[in-house]
């Protein structure tokens, strides 16, 4: 086990005072972007309340068309991946790279699980022509609006899907750094910044989860 | 602040640092950011101009001048957004805001280069976009793209969609920016009390940049959506709401509006005490008020919508909350006067500007808070009335600031003088051709002439002939200001480290800085604003 040589030696920006500063500095900016994620969340949350408030019929009969199992699967799925991506970071600030190394891998492949857990429903909607919007073709839906739900449904769930897939191109990012002994107890903030990010992307799915499977 | 650095003079600055064109592109120094920035709004800000012009040429007489309905509509919709998105929200805080918040911090940059030099591509990027849709089919839905009008439109729409959504994350990406640079990177004994009034607003602006722009950001994905796979969200036609755009799209663009009027304010503030040889007044109130003013830009947006169906309750809450926004805007521009009064006041082009600044904002705000009074504003509501007054507010408040902060620190952007003659005529020419445009528009709009129509009726023409005379003006006092201050580029005489012997820190290092800013990193002992008798002299630019 190994701190990496470079760890050690982590030289900080030139603008900083020091490499305390300037991991601070990295905090606070994951902090403030993160803060722009729900803001951009929060307006399709507030689509889906208003549409509910408008329709509440329409999306209780529709919810009961979404697969509540393979939600739930995967709602497991993510919160254990949360659990790996924590314990990853705790290995790499002790300096235990081979442990963060299986971590990581492990919340990568948790996010590939959900993905296509992910896919097998999106196909399962496509088959019984429950698109968005004008492409809806469900016939087994009497009201004309049932449309609306499944563009929410797709819209909240798509864009939560692209963060999975970013979620997984940064923790493979960090994963190859680890395996180059990048990180140590003197230098993990892009690992706990990823950290950071996927822990949001698990807590967005946390409220989709309950709003457009269960509640309905 | 008394800190002198060693202004021990190498000849090495920013801009000979380093050489070639692929120098400029790959930089992460935030002075050649804000340059790059700066060069790139003020191209737009000609594409633009040039439409305003061509809109005002259109309306010289009823009937067709040099354009038919369909045309014209392209037109404004062009020069509204391109103006808002990429003249006015970047002007001042990723322009100038890149150039000087560093600098005036007593920092080498901001706290991520690699992200600032990603937002100016991310910029540019969308920026490509939305021009890319004029030389297609164009777009005809106003810049507010409101639906369902714009799911309908056969125009290229979804370009400039793209480009806004794209240009966004820019905006969003130099906030975060900002905000963690003035967190982060204050020179030692540069307490919050003793924070340049400029950061102080920047840093107001920037927490509207970041808590609204995701809102548009998500607001115009929809959209897109909508004219892609025809989703509904938007669309009546299948059970969508209509009016739920405008509501997403103000809850972003208003507080947009204090995105573009903030930092305008911020530079009054430095430049007044500097041009008044006096220490500022009300402080703490301008400091504060920027945060009262980016509080009530949140809550206000429901005013864009009082003729849009909301219900009278919601109707009444947003006016009232609407004439709050008088209250922080209030305290500044009294405590501007408050500073000038009894001050030693130069009269250089900074300062004119600021006068212009006070006369055109004072009648933009006020105007304002008549269409936030509600039986008003269903009279005047769609009408020239409110071009007027927003073209009071963005080009009477944000440009007046702009060129107030250009002639400020042009200086010490290029180390040398503006031609200050020239730069008095052009903003007399400015200042008189900007009322004789706008001024007749509230007549106009107060008699009942609709805003975005290609022609009007044979009564309007006096004043709408008068108010396309004036468009002239400006355009010719904005030509010459690029005239002169190339003039001033190649051949003004050198400007010195410190001109206007003002006491922020960004005059306390060579003028252009070297390349990490200060000689030795500076060290604040007092208060910016602390002109006493002893430093009440300007050398001045005669």
């Amino acid at each position: 086990m190994s701190n990496g040589e470079t760890a050690l030696k982590h030289h900080h920006a030139h603008h900083f005072a020091s490499a305390d500063d300037e991991f601070e500095a990295s905090k606070q900016g994951m902090w403030i972007f993160l803060v722009t994620e729900v803001l951009m969340f929060g307006g399709l949350f507030v689509a889906y309340g208003i549409l509910k408030g408008l329709y509440p019929e329409m999306v209780h009969e529709a919810h009961k068309l979404l697969a509540v199992k393979m939600g739930a699967i995967n709602t497991v799925v993510l919160i254990t991946s949360s659990l790996t991506m924590a314990l990853a970071v705790s290995s790499t600030q002790k300096g235990q790279r081979d442990r963060a190394i299986v971590y990581l891998v492990m919340t990568f492949l948790f996010a590939c699980c959900f993905l296509v857990v992910k896919y097998f429903e999106y196909s399962a909607k496509f088959h019984h022509g429950l698109l968005p919007g004008a492409n809806f073709t469900n016939e087994e839906l009497k009201d004309p609006k049932s449309a609306l739900f499944f563009s929410l449904y797709f819209m909240m769930t798509g864009l939560h899907g692209i963060h999975v897939l970013i979620g997984m191109g940064v923790i493979a990012w960090v994963l190859r750094r680890t395996i180059r002994g990048e990180f140590g107890p003197n230098f993990y903030t892009p690992v706990e910044l990823v950290g950071f990010y996927w822990h949001f992307v698990d807590l967005v799915w946390i409220y989709l989860f309950p709003l457009l499977y269960l509640v309905g | 602040m008394a800190h002198q650095s060693a202004v021990a003079h190498t000849g090495d600055n920013y801009l000979n640092h380093s050489k070639g064109l692929m120098s400029w592109l790959t930089t992460l120094d935030h002075k050649r950011i804000g340059v790059m920035y700066l060069f790139s709004v003020l191209s737009f800000f000609l594409v633009g101009g040039v439409f305003a012009l061509l809109i005002r040429l259109e309306l010289y007489k009823s009937g067709v001048q040099i354009v038919d309905a369909n045309a014209y509509n392209r037109f404004f919709t062009y020069h509204g957004a391109i103006m808002v998105f990429l003249v006015i929200i970047p002007s001042i805080p990723a322009a100038l805001g890149n150039f000087i918040l560093p600098i005036i911090l007593g920092a080498k940059d901001v706290a991520f280069p690699r992200l600032n030099l990603l937002s100016y591509y991310i910029f540019m990027i969308g920026a490509t976009f939305a021009v890319a849709a004029l030389f297609l089919r164009g777009a005809d839905t106003g810049w507010t793209f409101y639906t369902p009008y714009s799911i309908r439109t056969n125009t290229t729409v979804i370009l400039v969609l793209t480009g806004a959504f794209i240009a966004g994350f820019s905006s969003i990406l130099t906030g975060l920016n900002f905000i963690v640079t003035i967190h982060k990177l204050r020179a030692p004994g540069l307490s919050w009390s003793r924070l340049p009034l400029f950061c102080w607003a920047l840093y107001a602006t920037s927490i509207i940049q970041v808590l609204a722009t995701p809102v548009l950001a998500i607001t115009l994905l929809l959209l897109i959506m909508e004219r892609l796979f025809h989703i509904g969200i938007f669309d009546p036609k299948l059970g969508g709401d209509p009016i739920l755009f405008q509501h997403f799209f103000w809850f972003y663009s208003h507080p947009a509006v204090y995105i573009m009027i903030l930092p305008a304010m911020g530079i009054i503030s430095e430049v007044i005490p500097v041009f008044c040889r006096k220490p500022m007044f009300g402080y703490k109130a301008i400091a504060y008020s920027s945060f009262g003013i980016a509080l009530i830009a949140f809550i206000v947006w429901g005013h864009h919508m009082f003729v849009s169906g909301q219900s009278e309750l919601a109707n009444f809450v947003f006016s009232l909350l609407t004439m709050f926004v008088a209250v922080p805007t209030g305290v500044k521009v009294f405590s501007w006067v408050g500073t000038m009064y009894k001050g030693s006041i130069h009269f250089y082009a900074p300062m004119l500007y600021v006068f212009g600044f006070l006369e055109l904002f004072t009648i933009g705000g006020l105007t304002g808070v008549f269409l936030a009074t509600l039986a008003i504003d269903v009279h005047l509501t769609q009408t020239y009335f409110v071009v007027a007054h927003f073209h009071y507010v963005m080009v009477g408040g944000t440009l007046m600031a702009l060129m107030a902060g250009l002639h400020y620190w042009f200086p010490k952007m290029t180390g040398r003088m503006y031609p200050e003659r020239p730069a008095q005529i052009s903003f007399w020419l400015i200042l008189i051709g900007f009322n004789v445009t706008f001024l007749p528009q509230f007549v106009l709009g107060a008699q009942g002439m609709p805003r975005r129509y290609w022609t009007y009726l044979p009564e309007f023409t006096f004043l709408n002939r008068m108010s396309t005379v004036g468009s002239w003006f400006i355009g010719l006092g904005f030509f010459y200001a690029a005239y002169y201050f190339y003039q001033g580029m190649r051949y003004g005489k050198k400007a010195g480290p410190n001109p206007w012997n003002a006491l922020t820190l960004e005059w306390q290092t060579p003028s252009p800085p070297p390349h990490e800013n200060f000689i030795e990193t500076p060290v604040v002992t007092s208060w910016p604003y602390e002109y006493l008798p002893e430093n009440i002299t300007m050398q001045g630019n005669s």
